[in-house]
């Protein structure tokens, strides 16, 4: 195994071993910590597909985050008031089936992120960050504005939303859930980026004039790389909204694009578990450095900097010192 | 005679007041490399990418395999089969020759959307790349980041490319440039047995290059065409040796 495969299986190893001491030391608190993790990599994975392979600095990613939330909560909170969600044409009612929740959250996601691209994906540059920023922000104003599901209050979800044998609530059990869609999510990436796809959707970031040339349109290449890209964080946001058993208007805002962007870029754009090793350092901050000042973000700031200007490899380019940038 | 490959009647494009292209009629035959040459600002550059579709025409029609390709974007033209080179080398830098050469594969034969089989052991888009690869004469090199290549190298990578389109027609936009007379030489032995499979629109600079490979050969001065013919006709015109050769003759 090279550098980077070591690295990545201890970033996998460690993300595993983390809460399984954490059961033995009876710390649950440590387990909800490394789902946190978890879901917020996988979030990140989402954005990173979209970023680190195509391209596309997208500062709206929290739209497909909240929508995936919502479908959750929308779908639970629904079935355990036994009301349905709508009764027209047909009546459909709500689920606490998490099986039958992350398809609905990974499609709305990938619709609303076929919209936004369809849309954005027009501009390119500093255009399409503004855009993408622009369409986040009126999820997220339509969300507060929109009183059926709590509004700007939120939408609590009492129970945790269930698997079949597994018990959901039980914080180990539910991280063992986040674990395998983030590997799951990371392996489906990884077979994408060495795919036809991936080769199309690489030269596209690098060079559409000639993908152009040979005969592909970048542009519909693009839009499903975002649409996948949309699934993939929008599956996060159903998982975070069962994590803190709430939903509210806060996970479309504008802050959770950047703390997603954060994430990739930390861990190291276009890199496989650079979401994974980004959400990790994130949360270690917050955690610790979060403890002794309220302004740890200040740390963060300094930190980003550091590796915006120093080490555009993020974490994963710094360990691995294998010289792609 | 058999009918033209491309054939362009009319064609004009403004820029403004400029007329980069104007009313310029032009046919690529069946088996011929038909040189473009001109000085610079003649608008070679722009009649290519009006050919290309980068560009739209003011006026005039494109008519290529027997068919208006005004309604086809750049990416529809090279599927049609129309292959070009850069003046300018533009290869995906951060690939290999290989994947560079799998990616022009890719577009010709399709099938882009497939989002789980590794591409890099799929024998449908490696076996034609490397064949391609062998022959633009980059065997060997297949395994080598296209950003680490040479110059001379790079120009053979969009051959390459362009082979791999299994094109009906090329355009090489000034395929020799900057590339000394040796490996101008060198390229020049490679595009001749080309035009057998598909004719050669060939935008040079090179003089000798141009007399020693071309047909036919078509003078763009100030966006018009003011002499097509063969080499010695072209060397003899004595408007052409005015305007363009007199200037190093």
């Amino acid at each position: 195994m090279n550098r980077l495969a070591w690295i990545n299986a201890t970033l996998a190893g460690a993300l595993l071993a983390i809460p399984l001491g954490a059961l033995v030391l009876d710390e649950p608190f440590v387990i909800t910590l490394a789902t946190k993790v978890a879901v917020l990599a996988l979030a990140g994975v989402g954005l990173n597909l979209a970023l680190g392979y195509g391209g596309l600095v997208s500062f709206g990613h929290a739209a497909f985050f909240g929508i995936g939330g919502y479908a959750s909560g929308i779908l639970a909170s629904s079935a355990l008031a036994y009301t349905p969600i709508f009764t027209w044409p047909v009546e459909v009612a709500g689920t606490t089936q998490m099986l039958i929740i992350w398809p609905v959250a990974m499609i709305a996601a990938a619709l609303a992120a076929l919209l936004i691209g369809a849309l954005s994906l027009r501009t390119s540059g500093i255009f399409f960050i503004m855009i993408t920023l622009a369409f986040g922000q009126m999820f997220f104003f339509f969300a507060i504005s929109w009183p059926a599901y709590g509004g700007e209050d939120g939408l609590p979800i009492y129970v945790r939303s269930g698997f079949p044998g597994l018990n959901t609530l039980d914080p180990i059990q539910f991280f063992a859930i986040c674990y395998v869609l983030l590997m799951t999510a990371i392996f489906l990436v990884w077979r994408l980026t060495g795919s036809r796809f991936g080769l199309a959707l690489q030269a596209a970031r690098q060079n559409r004039q000639r993908l152009s040339a040979v005969g592909v349109r970048p542009f519909g290449v693009l839009l499903v790389a975002f649409a996948i890209s949309g699934a993939i964080t929008g599956l996060a946001g159903a998982l975070f909204a069962d994590l803190n058993r709430f939903v509210s208007p806060s996970m479309l805002s504008w802050h959770i694009s950047g703390e997603i962007l954060i994430f990739v870029i930390l861990g190291g754009v276009g890199r496989l578990f650079g979401p994974l090793a980004g959400a990790g350092l994130f949360i270690l901050l917050e955690h610790n450095l979060g403890g002794v000042s309220d302004y740890w973000q200040l740390f963060l700031g300094a930190l980003l900097l550091g590796v915006v200007l120093f080490a555009r490899g993020g974490l994963i380019g710094v360990l691995a010192r294998d010289g792609r940038g | 005679m058999a009918d033209p490959v491309l054939s362009l009647s009319g064609l004009s494009r403004s820029f403004g007041a400029l007329k980069a292209t104007d009313d310029v009629s032009l046919a690529l035959m069946p088996g011929e490399i038909h040189a473009l040459i001109g000085p610079n600002g003649a608008g070679k550059s722009t009649l290519i990418n009006l050919i290309t579709g980068e560009l739209q025409p003011s006026a005039g029609a494109i008519r290529f395999l027997g068919r208006d390709i005004a309604a086809l974007d750049v990416a529809g033209r090279a599927r049609a089969g129309l292959a070009r080179t850069f003046q300018v080398s533009s290869v995906v830098a951060d690939f290999t020759v290989l994947q560079n050469v799998m990616l022009a594969v890719q577009g010709a034969s399709g099938g882009t959307f497939r989002f789980f089989r590794s591409a890099l052991s799929d024998d449908t888009l490696t076996g034609p790349a490397h064949g391609h690869i062998a022959a633009a004469g980059l065997t060997d090199r297949g395994e080598v980041p296209a950003a680490q290549l040479s110059h001379g190298e790079r120009r053979k990578l969009e051959v390459a490319m362009a082979l791999a389109l299994q094109p009906r027609a090329f355009l090489l936009d000034e395929p020799m440039a900057g590339m000394g007379a040796e490996g101008a030489a060198d390229l020049g032995a490679l595009l001749r047995p080309l035009a057998a499979t598909a004719p050669i629109l060939l935008v040079e600079h090179d003089m000798d290059a141009v007399f020693a490979l071309s047909d036919r050969i078509s003078v763009l001065v100030a966006g018009r065409i003011i002499a097509t013919g063969g080499v010695d006709d072209i060397r003899n015109d004595p408007e052409v040796r005015r305007v363009y050769l007199g200037e190093d003759a």
